[in-house]
């Protein structure tokens, strides 16, 4: 045969920005409806009414902060392969980077760094954008510290070794007012009130939530940046084929252990940058918050979403968050005012989690919206049957 | 000629069951070389060894005149040691060229990158015809070719071939065999290891055929075709 396909190399830099355009007029919309629209007085008081029952500011903020937590999952989990049981550790670390790095908890020291409160206040008091990047390195490094010794070990085990930190470390915080001798975390009382945010005109309280809401939407795209960055990097090359065949990988020269290591630590990146945001939504950090359905919430996230696929798990995120912290609230008041029942709906969050996830599982295993290579994954048979049938067809 | 990969007295065990013991070999620059037996006779297992997946417990192996046993998988492969692994084990769900694109995954230098992707796919004019095929969904024999220009792209001095005839139709185990002969003349050292051992005497220099473990014979591949002995009991008497 003479038919030669042309071997031209990819375009690898073909066009990759252009979700920086669509992602800032989504953020743009966002910030105008909750800076300026809510707080406008021209607006019917029914909008505004229907805006805070369904989607207070609050919530979008929250929902941000679990966006920017499971897109550092999928970069283990959806990119890497590796299944992470223990998340919610990363982002504990990350909690408390922002509690002993901005708040008044070591009141016998008196350390400030261009930070937001007045210079005789006591405690550590260092710069907002400072201690994000302390607590993502923080958490980079006890990513690297967890997963040197377990990331030995094949699929399942691991996923009861991560289980087990993700246990270890959120009891170690909340036991922590006495850590030999010494007190880390004030236990279950919390770390209450973390320093306000500088932005330059001003230091955002807790209530400021547009602000916020512009500060998170800015790590998240941080966050995804470097996901697909990354994924078309070397290393994204490297951690695809490892979720493929790991032993082939290494026959190709991929160094194992420094290449998972490494998807360890930007995922740990990203629960430490949670954490600290949370900390500063939140205007504390308390024990009881960092709980092991926080991990299985997050993953729940990256699966129902679509593994691999960063605008799949932004989405999956968004949606558990909502549903989970107002969404079904709200519907449930608004189902009981109409038909004058009395259903408590968010008792039901649960049951309600189960069968999405059933049928997810049974109809969109993918999720939402998948990464096309998973989606051959988990439909090898039916891709199959497609192949042969087009092989009959020749 | 100068040897180009050493094997000293290795021996291998999983647990307590030594599968390798005391296997010398060597190859030469240039050379095509095969290690031929049945099946168990310990042929992987020092394949697996040279490559870095298994340490040896006692013994040497030197690539270069540099000991190389013992290393991790990736630095032997940055020396210049890839392989085809046995059953293949291309990526199936990454297209032909992603695949060999991370058979150069050690390598920085695009133009050269660029030379060998044109290089494996005249080898193999069937992969450019594929190029953007899922590779899970190619037959077995270009499976086969995929894996050996994988292999390829790491632009090895040498190239260790596990089995590249398994489960191929006669035709194709030919198809194979021949590129193996270019590959060699295109500058590659070769080591071969094969269950069909016929064919690989046919293309080899030199052999070793191995049994429960260790080195029973060795030679010129031509003579060891010759050998009656050898014919009725390692080749199943062709």
């Amino acid at each position: 045969m003479t038919t030669t396909a042309p071997v031209k190399p990819q375009n690898v830099t073909r066009s990759n920005r252009k979700w920086i355009i669509g992602y800032s007029i989504a953020g743009a919309i966002l910030y105008v409806v909750y800076q300026f629209l809510l707080n406008w007085e021209g607006l019917p008081i029914g909008i505004y009414d229907a805006i805070y029952r369904w989607m207070p500011p609050a919530a979008v903020n929250e929902s941000l902060v679990y966006v920017i937590m499971a897109l550092g999952l999928n970069i283990v989990v959806g990119y890497a392969g590796l299944l992470d049981l223990g998340y919610v550790a990363f982002w504990a670390i990350g909690g408390y980077c922002a509690g002993w790095f901005m708040s008044e908890f070591f009141y016998f020291l008196k350390i400030h760094f261009f930070g937001s409160v007045p210079a005789e206040a006591p405690g550590i008091h260092i710069n907002f954008w400072l201690v994000l990047i302390i607590g993502g390195f923080v958490c980079a490094l006890f990513g690297v510290l967890i997963g040197a010794p377990t990331l030995r070990l094949k699929s399942d085990y691991l996923a009861l070794v991560t289980l087990g930190f993700g246990e270890i470390i959120p009891q170690v915080f909340f036991n922590g007012e006495n850590f030999f001798g010494f007190n880390i975390s004030n236990g279950t009382k919390g770390i209450v009130q973390v320093d306000p945010i500088p932005v330059g005109v001003k230091n955002l309280g807790p209530f400021d939530f547009g602000w916020k809401l512009l500060i998170f939407l800015f790590l998240t795209a941080v966050m995804v940046f470097i996901s697909l960055r990354l994924r078309r990097g070397r290393l994204g090359r490297a951690w695809l084929a490892i979720r493929e065949d790991e032993l082939a990988a290494s026959m190709m020269g991929v160094p194992l252990m420094r290449t998972k290591l490494l998807s360890y630590a930007v995922g740990a990146f990203a629960g430490g940058l949670g954490g600290v945001a949370f900390a500063t939504h939140v205007n504390g950090v308390y024990a009881e918050r960092f709980n092991f359905a926080i991990s299985i919430f997050l993953l729940a996230m990256v699966v129902l979403g679509g593994m691999g696929n960063v605008w799949g798990v932004i989405l999956g995120a968004f949606v558990l968050s909502w549903v989970n912290g107002n969404g079904l609230s709200a519907f449930g008041a608004f189902y009981n005012d109409r038909f004058g029942t009395d259903v408590d709906f968010a008792s039901f969050t649960f049951l309600l989690f189960g069968l999405v996830l059933i049928l997810m599982m049974l109809f969109r295993r993918e999720g939402l919206l998948p990464e096309s290579r998973l989606k051959l994954v988990l439909h090898e048979g039916d891709i199959d049957e497609e192949d042969a049938s087009r092989k009959k067809a020749k | 000629m100068s040897a180009m990969l050493e094997v000293k007295n290795i021996e291998v065990a999983y647990g307590k069951i030594v599968a390798v013991k005391d296997v010398s070999l060597t190859v030469n620059q240039g050379e095509i070389v095969t290690l031929v037996g049945s099946n168990g006779a310990g042929k992987s297992t020092t394949l697996r060894t040279i490559s870095g997946l298994l340490k040896p417990r006692k013994g040497e192996i030197t690539f270069k005149g540099e000991r190389i046993d013992g290393k991790p998988g990736h630095t032997i492969v940055g020396a210049g040691i890839c392989q085809s692994p046995e059953g293949r084990r291309i990526f199936p769900r990454m297209s032909v060229r992603e695949n060999l694109e991370l058979g150069a995954f050690l390598r920085d230098d695009k133009a050269g990158v660029a030379a060998d992707m044109e290089r494996v796919l005249d080898l193999f004019p069937r992969l450019r015809e594929r190029i953007e095929q899922r590779a899970g969904t190619m037959s077995g024999g270009e499976q086969q070719m995929l894996a050996v220009s994988r292999a390829l792209m790491g632009s090895p001095s040498l190239l260790l071939l596990d089995e590249p005839s398994m489960g191929l139709a006669p035709v194709l185990v030919e198809m194979i065999f021949d590129t193996i002969v270019k590959i060699r003349q295109q500058g590659t050292t070769i080591l071969l290891i094969e269950q069909n051992a016929m064919a690989a005497l046919e293309v080899a220099d030199r052999a070793y055929v191995m049994e429960s473990g260790e080195v029973k014979m060795s030679g010129k591949a031509s003579d060891l075709k010759k050998d009656e002995a050898i014919t009725k009991a390692y080749l199943g008497g062709h």
